[in-house]
């Protein structure tokens, strides 16, 4: 396991920062939890501490937060539940629209819509939860467990998800991200790093969902062009849950048994990974498959490395478009690495352009599907199959690196718990 | 007969201390201005009566022609500037009203909407009062007896029923907005701002510009926009109803900019208002449906379908209604229909 990557001398500077009189608002468990917690959340003033007690909450509408430098803590996983049954309104079971701001210690469960979310803010920290819808996959369970979009300094920490019908842990439009000792299981996507640019997800545990871990980049969002992800040290096995996102959603594309999964993105790197037990991929890298109209987008996956990954038993029963096929042609399975293929693409009311596309694979076999161009369809693969496809070094991104303050959190954390 | 005559005396006495009597009060600049709000809505004097009927001086009615749909409240408008300030007219968008002014909405329900002034119970008046650090948002809510708004900072829900138009009865579940919530739809890159009070959504513009209440109205106004006005192309109304109802939101400035889907009167591009846009992080609320809006086929449209649900996670908008507004959906589905079908 790789060090930390976060500056040590800041305890001085958290001191000088903490304010004097940060005080602990207590919420014990009880009626009326609600309006209680809610006021709790606005009351709070910087450095404040939200403390909910052990015990059941039961909430009727989303909560949120919008008080900047303020921890929400439960008294622990298991310990501290909000209970969302009976959500009557709002998208989220807790919103966060301040910076700063440490959501810890609670299991959330059956939240309506997406669990933790938190909006364009800076440095937000998730950790020791455990989002979970409890009736198992459905598509009618909420989209995201944690969803920190449009933030800056993302750190998501010892945090559970399970039942997500869109992605458990997703992180989009966001800029340096750290996603990590976590882990996602029977969601559609387990880790989802979108339009993000530096992310690191590095000791996490992906099983039992319909796609392990993927990097995504889509079209016509405010912040595009995704790229610079670390993917390692990560153990992706067993994702097995057939696929039961609602229609429509980007995520119901991805194929029930896919390990890792790079779409439209670059400089991304898949590293000393274990990789077992994805029927229908052990690392799929593909282009985004739609039309789009964004003239500055680019649908291929390029600069890509997949390298020292360890993979076992993948690829042995794809359910993509023509895997059936493409597997029986390589003698039943695919191997662990597959590309499809793709360089080239249109530009939205402009000309088709051939990118030099740059992998570096040294991780195989590898399987080249040879589909060139964007939007060809699956039946039309060529598939080619080689040791390695390693067209020279790609450098790797550096580690994500967080603010003092924020990644002190972590490192008294661990001091704490040895 | 002595105490009679002094009784007699006291008289002119009463007459005369009426006569010197300060004039009513004005709306209490301190209070408004005060960082801490105020426990109750008397307090800031902008009515003159306990139950906010009769606006105080300077305090001006408005009418909005396209409103946001808030569970079929009736809504009362005000403004209130305070002594020697003027609005400035800034465009068709937000007028820009000077630090000391308050923005003052009640909401409530007729017993029988058919008979709108009869029976009418306030649920709670919203003020956005304009301090010198930006605009704060607060809420009251009036008690049973309709004689008191006390402020609520944490939310509240509350049953209300009414006979609609249909003459069915309604039950709602009325939510009463956190300072939060607020927050939800008024922040726009992160600053609270006003949301209804465009110019081009104004009907009394010219009014007030004649009473000096407002500087730099252009003397010839485009007509706004009423959305329910059936005489206009379905293309406009369809889209004053979308920025009325979506646009604070769904906006580049607001909290849904990260959906890429923005639905005000500015934006051009049918692929950012929606036309053949697939759904980013719309999760159930995909309805199964692969684009926001498929011209020609509102039953393949996320956006009508949102706007007809009740689910949280689900519907659209995420806050302020709890009931389906059945005219606007109608209104939606027409609009998305009468576009040109491209599949």
């Amino acid at each position: 396991m790789r060090p930390f990557t976060v500056l040590a001398t800041t305890t001085a500077l958290l001191l000088a920062v903490t304010p004097a009189l940060a005080k602990t608002l207590a919420v014990p468990a009880g009626p009326n939890a609600q309006e209680r917690i809610q006021t709790a959340l606005i009351d709070a003033k910087p450095g404040d501490t939200v403390a909910l007690g052990a015990g059941r909450f039961e909430l009727t509408d989303g909560l949120s937060l919008d008080v900047a430098g303020v921890t929400v803590t439960g008294a622990g996983v298991g310990k501290t539940i909000l209970a969302f049954d009976g959500q009557k309104g709002e998208a989220e079971g807790l919103l966060v629209t301040a910076s700063r701001d440490v959501i810890r210690g609670f299991t959330m469960q059956n939240a309506k819509g997406n669990g933790v979310k938190s909006k364009g803010v800076d440095q937000i920290t998730m950790r020791d939860l455990l989002v979970e819808w409890t009736g198992g996959p459905k598509a009618t369970n909420g989209s995201y467990g944690v969803y920190p979009v449009a933030s800056t300094h993302v750190l998501i920490d010892h945090v559970t998800v399970r039942g997500a019908s869109d992605a458990g842990i997703y992180v989009g439009q966001s800029q340096n991200v750290i996603v990590q000792f976590s882990r996602a299981e029977f969601n559609v996507a387990g880790i989802e790093i979108e339009n993000c640019y530096n992310a690191d997800v590095h000791d996490n545990v992906a099983t039992h969902n319909a796609g392990g871990i993927l990097v995504f980049d889509l079209p016509g969002l405010p912040q595009m062009g995704g790229h610079s992800t670390r993917v390692s040290h990560n153990q992706v096995v067993d994702n097995d849950t057939p696929n039961f996102a609602p229609k429509g959603n980007t995520v119901a594309g991805v194929p029930t048994g896919t390990g890792v999964m790079i779409m439209a993105n670059r400089d991304v790197h898949v590293f000393d990974n274990h990789i077992d037990g994805n029927a229908s991929a052990g690392v799929m890298l593909v282009a985004y498959l739609q039309t789009f109209t964004d003239v500055t987008y680019n649908p291929l996956p390029r600069d890509i490395a997949v390298h020292g990954n360890t993979f076992g038993h993948n690829g042995f029963a794809p359910v993509w478009p023509g895997g059936a096929e493409v597997a029986k042609a390589m003698g039943g399975s695919i191997p662990p690495v597959m590309w499809d293929g793709i360089v080239t693409y249109t530009h939205p009311g402009g000309a088709a352009e051939t990118v030099a596309v740059k992998l570096s694979i040294t991780d195989g076999p590898v399987a080249n599907l040879g589909l060139k161009v964007q939007g060809a369809p699956a039946s039309g693969a060529r598939p080619a199959v080689t040791a390695t496809l390693d067209m020279g070094p790609i450098p790797l991104p550096p580690p994500v690196s967080l603010p003092a303050a924020q990644g002190q959190l972590i490192l008294d954390e661990v001091s704490t718990r040895r | 007969m002595l105490r009679r005559l002094i009784l007699l005396a006291l008289i002119p006495a009463a007459m005369a201390l009426a006569a010197v009597a300060p004039p009513r009060p004005p709306p209490n600049d301190a209070a408004l201005m005060a960082d801490e709000p105020a426990p109750n809505l008397a307090d800031y004097r902008l009515f003159t009566d306990a139950g906010a009927r009769t606006p105080n001086a300077r305090v001006t009615p408005y009418a909005i022609a396209t409103p946001l749909f808030s569970d079929y409240a009736a809504k009362s408008r005000y403004f209130y500037l305070p002594p020697g300030k003027t609005a400035q007219y800034a465009g068709p968008g937000l007028i820009d009203f000077p630090v000391g002014t308050v923005l003052i909405k009640t909401f409530a329900y007729p017993a029988d909407v058919r008979r709108p002034d009869q029976a009418v119970r306030k649920i709670e008046t919203r003020l956005l009062i304009h301090r010198a650090a930006g605009w704060v948002a607060l809420t009251y809510v009036w008690n049973d007896s309709q004689d008191q708004a006390v402020l609520r900072r944490a939310g509240l829900r509350v049953p209300v029923s009414f006979v609609g138009e249909d003459g069915a009865r309604r039950d709602i579940d009325y939510a009463v907005p956190n300072v939060n919530q607020c927050k939800q739809c008024h922040s726009q890159n992160g600053e609270l701002q006003p949301i209804g009070v465009k110019a081009r959504n104004l009907v009394q513009l010219p009014a007030w510009a004649a009473q000096g209440r407002i500087s730099g109205v252009p003397a010839v106004l485009a007509p706004p926009i009423r959305w329910d006005d059936a005489s206009l192309p379905l293309e406009r109304r369809g889209r004053a109803y979308l920025d009325a109802n979506c646009g604070h939101c769904h906006s580049r400035a607001g909290l849904a900019s990260n959906s890429g889907l923005y639905l005000t009167l500015e934006e051009t591009d049918p692929a950012v208002l929606g036309v053949g846009k697939r759904p980013v992080a719309a999760g159930k609320g995909s309805g199964g449906l692969d684009v926001s809006i498929d011209p020609g086929h509102p039953d393949r449209s996320i956006l009508l379908y949102r706007m007809a649900s009740i689910e949280p996670g689900v519907m659209m908008p995420q806050l302020g209604r709890t009931v389906v507004h059945q005219e606007a959906v109608d209104l939606i589905r027409a609009y998305i229909a009468a576009m040109p079908a491209t599949r």
